[in-house]
């Protein structure tokens, strides 16, 4: 019961801070609603018993990369740009296929539910108790069947930070 | 942990959200933020399907999404200060070098 | 709604130590903070030889209150096209990041507010991260330019540093092996060693980047008050900045609090483990029978009757405080069939006694680094960051990570560790430095203090 109210709680922000954050005209304003959309996303990481993840995505995309975002929309920003029209010509048509999207994957998602034996198995989850410690399972997994994915992350972020020096860096 | 059923709208519901975001939006900085929320509706399905299975790869996997996300954030906003030196604009129907 | 109430109830029912815990916490924790920045005038007032504040209460005692008098009834001034709801926010990320951090700290083995958090150091370290927002978007809302370039500076700053403080508790979890907070000091009492002792880098890389992470001098560059008036706290007044200023002397608690839970063994007496040692359970309340002989010595000095009184209260303070000290120490020489019992109350108290003994050495340490160094100019600071520490906090982790693989092959443990990290440590040093040194032979008019530009 307390397992499905925070559910629908964290779920409510997040839906709510996503549109938010695409139809706001102040850049600022969209990223502050980005902020509460990505804790409320690492609220549900919490409540699916991912708590290392929670943490990870506190640290790395609220604390990082919203901080890198707000830096870049105080150096961008623009007076006029707030005046001027904020949603693109084709936003009608762009507007319907999208709808038509979200329509056709949620007819499939809901007609999965309701037939046994199509669509998503039926199986029952491990209960929370039972559960082995969060952090010490990622390690173990992270270091030992996906080694290899682990160093090609740190090469890329390498690769994208000096990528980031040098297309920010003024040409003198 | 509920149904799985629940995770997969919500999922969906960011997914698309910022779907909009992305093909709506004038101002690039905006479309960036919503391919941020692209991103997290994948890892929201990524961890709730890793919890329904047992499977910790699920979790693994949403990890490198957002060491990922993060370079490409980084990547992408130099590009856009690189750009905006030389346009002084922010707006993606103004970018239209390639036009002559 | 009837599932939204039961669910309430049953949140309550299971968690209502813990809220009461954190109201207390939130609404005590103000007047904590004034009191530490009344000791901090104290000490400054001591290192520049003079008295400090005496007037308001005896020796000043009542000065924080005399402060936030003053500051709840000042005038709430919002400038003209200042975004209003975002300045109303700023203050509130900052307060809030700061206090929720406080949330996850454990003061005493018996006093954790989030107990039993699995990742435990990480939640801390992340939650305090937050706390950039609040400057960022409270430099941003005041649509100052003063203000915005304060505040660009000093997130700048904040998230330089945060890497290199990372990099040394992470430094540190290579000995404790985990990240709930009650394991990192229980690791520390099985290895009978602080791990601040095992590796001296760590907590020093630590010290310095915790300074630089809460903008105290010589790192207070974006908020001195000789430089951009007041960086991004220009515009805020009255209740927002003391919102602020909360919000700092918070951060200098939690940074102050990671560091003792991981560097310098948390809730444990020094050499917990050697017996012979076990009279320093005495000290705690001599200490304060000590500090209550002064104050009543102090007594008949004092100029009015009312000061008189108030000096024999906080007397009478100090000795129940050394009551309370005293008693778990001393029951079970009297009663020995009591000691079980009374083993649980030892901890908790002597644990909390030497938790805060900790915090405070290293509050303090803060305080005399603020009155004694001059100021780091912000290119100066951020080459400090990213050319000194970053690298030595990494090559540091690398060797101690190959010093604990020695060490295990040869099955050394507790102090014999010393063996093999601290010649890790030396090495890691001697590396830094000398990436230091050869950068400075390479750039020379440089580093010679060239005009800086601080967006470069």
């Amino acid at each position: 019961m307390l397992d499905q109210v925070i559910f629908y709680l964290f779920a409510g922000i997040a839906v709510v801070s996503a549109i938010l954050t695409v139809t706001r005209r102040n850049a600022v304003h969209s990223a502050i609603f980005l902020i509460t959309a990505l804790l409320a996303t690492a609220g549900i990481f919490l409540q699916l018993r991912a708590e290392f993840l929670f943490i990870v995505q506190i640290i790395l995309y609220v604390g990082g990369i919203m901080v890198l975002f707000v830096f870049v929309i105080m150096l961008v920003n623009l007076d006029v740009a707030v005046r001027q029209m904020q949603f693109a010509r084709q936003k009608w048509v762009a507007l319907l296929i999208s709808l038509a999207l979200a329509a056709q994957v949620g007819l499939m998602l809901w007609s999965s539910r309701k037939m046994p034996g199509q669509g998503v198995p039926v199986l029952s989850a491990v209960p929370s108790e039972k559960l082995p410690p969060n952090s010490e399972e990622v390690a173990k997994s992270l270091f030992s069947s996906y080694l290899l994915p682990f160093e090609i992350a740190s090469v890329l972020l390498l690769v994208a930070m000096i990528g980031a020096v040098v297309m920010a860096k003024k040409r003198t | 942990m509920l149904p799985i059923g629940h995770y997969l709208f919500l999922g969906l519901a960011l997914f698309i959200i910022g779907a909009i975001g992305v093909v709506t939006r004038r101002n690039v900085i905006v479309i960036l933020m919503s391919i941020e929320l692209i991103l997290n509706a994948v890892n929201i399905n990524l961890v709730a399907f890793s919890r329904l299975y047992g499977d910790v790869a699920g979790q693994v996997f949403a990890l490198f999404i957002i060491a990922d996300a993060a370079a490409e954030a980084a990547v992408g906003l130099g590009i856009i200060i690189a750009f905006f030196r030389n346009r002084e604009t922010v707006l993606e129907d103004e970018m239209d070098l390639l036009k002559w | 709604m009837q599932a939204v109430t039961q669910a309430t109830m049953e949140f309550v029912k299971q968690y209502w130590v813990p809220l009461v815990c954190g109201l207390v916490i939130v609404g005590v924790l103000p007047l904590i903070v004034g009191y530490v920045v009344l000791v901090e005038r104290k000490i400054m007032a001591d290192m520049q030889a003079r008295l400090g504040p005496m007037r308001v209460g005896p020796h000043g005692l009542l000065q924080p209150i005399a402060d936030a008098v003053k500051l709840l009834i000042k005038e709430d001034i919002i400038p003209d096209d200042a975004d209003k709801l975002v300045f109303w926010l700023a203050p509130v990320l900052s307060v809030g990041a700061a206090l929720l951090a406080i949330a996850g700290l454990a003061i005493g083995p018996a006093f954790q507010i989030a107990q039993g958090i699995n990742i435990g150091i990480l939640f801390v370290v992340g939650v305090s991260a937050m706390g950039i927002f609040g400057i960022v978007l409270g430099g941003w809302a005041s649509n100052s330019h003063y203000s915005l370039i304060g505040a660009l500076r000093s997130s700048a700053q904040l998230v330089s540093y945060e890497t290199a403080a990372g990099m040394a508790l992470v430094c540190g979890l290579l000995f404790a092996g985990t990240l709930n907070i009650t394991s990192i000091v229980q690791a520390q009492y099985d290895q009978g060693i602080w791990f601040g002792l095992l590796a001296p880098v760590a907590l020093f890389v630590y010290l310095v980047a915790s300074i630089a992470e809460t903008n105290r001098a010589p790192f207070d560059l974006p908020e001195a008050e000789s430089e951009l008036v007041a960086g991004y706290m220009t515009e805020f007044s009255g209740f927002r900045w003391s919102l602020y200023f909360l919000a700092e002397y918070t951060n200098m608690i939690v940074v102050a609090s990671v560091a003792t839970t991981l560097f310098l063994g948390g809730w444990l007496r020094p050499f917990p483990r050697t017996h012979w040692l076990n009279f320093i359970d005495y000290l705690p309340p001599l200490l304060m029978v000590a500090i209550g002989v002064y104050c009543l010595m102090r007594t008949p000095k004092q100029p009015a009757r009312v000061q008189q009184l108030f000096m024999l209260a906080v007397a009478g303070l100090c000795f129940a405080v050394a009551v309370v000290l005293a008693a778990p120490v001393l029951v079970p020489l009297v009663k020995p069939p009591l000691a079980a019992a009374v083993r649980p109350f030892y901890e908790g108290i002597h644990g909390g006694f030497w938790f805060i003994f900790k915090v405070g050495v290293y509050i303090y340490f803060f305080m005399w680094l603020r009155f004694t160094l001059p100021r780091y100019r912000f290119d100066q600071l951020m080459r400090l960051g990213w050319h000194f520490l970053i690298p030595l906090s990494i090559i540091n982790v690398l060797l101690i990570g190959i010093a604990m693989i020695v060490g295990s092959s040869y099955h050394l443990n507790g102090g014999w560790l010393l063996l093999v990290t601290i010649p890790a440590s030396i090495i890691a040093l001697i590396i830094a430095l000398l990436i230091l040194a050869v950068e400075q032979k390479s750039e020379p008019q440089k580093a010679a203090g060239a005009a800086p530009d601080s967006y470069a």
